[in-house]
């Protein structure tokens, strides 16, 4: 994911903030880059560098963090927020096939967002509504019974209706 | 000298000194017990290998001769039915996603694990359990090191290292099956501000990380 200078300056500018509320305490590593993630959606790298900084501990420690926890994530959130359902109902039903389709359609992996920042992709446990397994949640809307055509249908389906992308490609 | 108390492993009579762990005491006397991440400076020991259990007289579980300090007049045993069978399944898992290419491993006959497998005499490939194959990038970008993650047993000794000696720019990433030895966000060594001291490479006891030939 390449990060533009502004969102770069953004990040360094809000852990500042944050950082300025906290003390250097290990405990307070966990809380603050909690606090990152509400501010800025993500955890991005230059986020992590002030926070090790602050903290006193090596980059590639925070680093270590982030990615441990399911809560972090390491690319800003897409336009459309896709969520798999890895419950054990949905995984009986086969949501891994269905990740692995998103994944191959959207071109990334579980917990990345595309390019152009349309999407991201992430897995969730159980929804609520078993009887409808394997479930997909997009931007709030469930979609049950899930099958890897259905989700080139509805990827198909988000180009046709959002034709801004089309517009871009002749310039491209 | 002053100070030592006598303790018994496999029936031997050995000296150690108050405070040492078992593990130690018993290496220095010549009585091998399986070990990957202990080191002597470590404090606290990770004691996450899970390969150094022994019995100790009066104590109702095995365990770690890493974490377990000396007193006087224990009496411990390296080998029985039940260690044997711990320790072989911690070892035949740890196996189970070690990149075992031998032939081709700068590492092969100074393997710790080839050490292990032959002093306990277990096999190196997984005799219970099938194969996980993580196929991760080999990644030689710095000068002089290489770096291969499918053979990385994940002990630590690397990231100590580098930070005694080197530039300090390994630890452990991600969680479960998917964790590593990595640099920050994941970048490739050679762009990771690495050093190239190559102390990784000194201490890593499989062929994770290897002097580039």
């Amino acid at each position: 994911m390449i990060l533009t200078e502004e969102e770069k300056r953004e990040a360094v500018e809000k852990s500042r903030e944050i950082l300025k509320r906290h003390d250097s305490s290990k405990g307070s590593l966990i809380p603050v880059l909690q606090e990152v993630q509400s501010v800025l959606g993500y955890v991005p790298p230059d986020a992590m560098q002030e926070v090790a900084g602050h903290f006193n501990i090596p980059s590639v420690d925070v680093y270590g963090v982030v990615t441990f926890y399911n809560q972090f994530r390491l690319t800003p959130p897409g336009k459309n927020q896709v969520k798999i359902c890895m419950g054990t109902a949905c995984h009986m039903r086969g949501a891994g096939i269905i990740m692995e389709s998103w994944e191959r359609v959207l071109g990334i992996k579980v917990g990345e967002t595309t390019l152009d920042r349309e999407f991201s992709l992430e897995r969730v446990a159980c929804v609520g509504c078993c009887t409808l397994a394997p479930v997909a949640v997009v931007n709030e809307a469930v979609h049950g019974k899930m099958t890897p055509t259905k989700v080139d249908g509805m990827l198909f389906s988000h180009r046709l209706a959002n034709p801004k992308e089309k517009e871009e490609k002749p310039g491209e | 000298m002053a100070g030592k108390i006598k303790i018994t492993i496999d029936g031997k009579e050995i000296e150690a000194s108050p405070g040492e762990k078992i593990l130690w005491a018993a290496l220095d006397n010549g009585i091998y017990i399986p070990h990957l991440c202990a080191g002597r400076d470590h404090h606290p020991p990770s004691a996450s290998c899970r390969l150094c259990f022994v019995e100790i007289e009066g104590y109702p579980q095995p365990v770690t001769s890493c974490t377990q300090e000396v007193t006087g007049g224990m009496v411990i045993s390296t080998r029985s039915e039940r260690l044997d069978r711990i320790v072989g399944t911690g070892f035949e898992m740890i196996m189970t996603n070690h990149l075992t290419d031998c032939k081709a491993c700068p590492k092969n006959r100074s393997c710790e694990l080839q050490k292990i497998a032959r002093e306990r005499k277990f096999r190196l490939k997984p005799p219970r359990l099938p194969r996980l194959d993580r196929e991760l990038p080999v990644d030689d970008s710095a000068d002089g090191i290489k770096h291969d993650p499918n053979k990385c047993v994940l002990c630590g000794h690397c990231i100590r290292a580098c930070r005694e000696k080197g530039a300090g720019v390994l630890g452990f990433a991600r969680r479960g099956f998917e964790r590593v030895v990595t640099t920050f966000n994941g970048a490739p060594l050679g762009e990771s501000g690495c050093n190239s001291c190559t102390a990784c490479t000194l201490v890593c006891p499989v062929g994770a990380l290897t002097l580039k030939v």
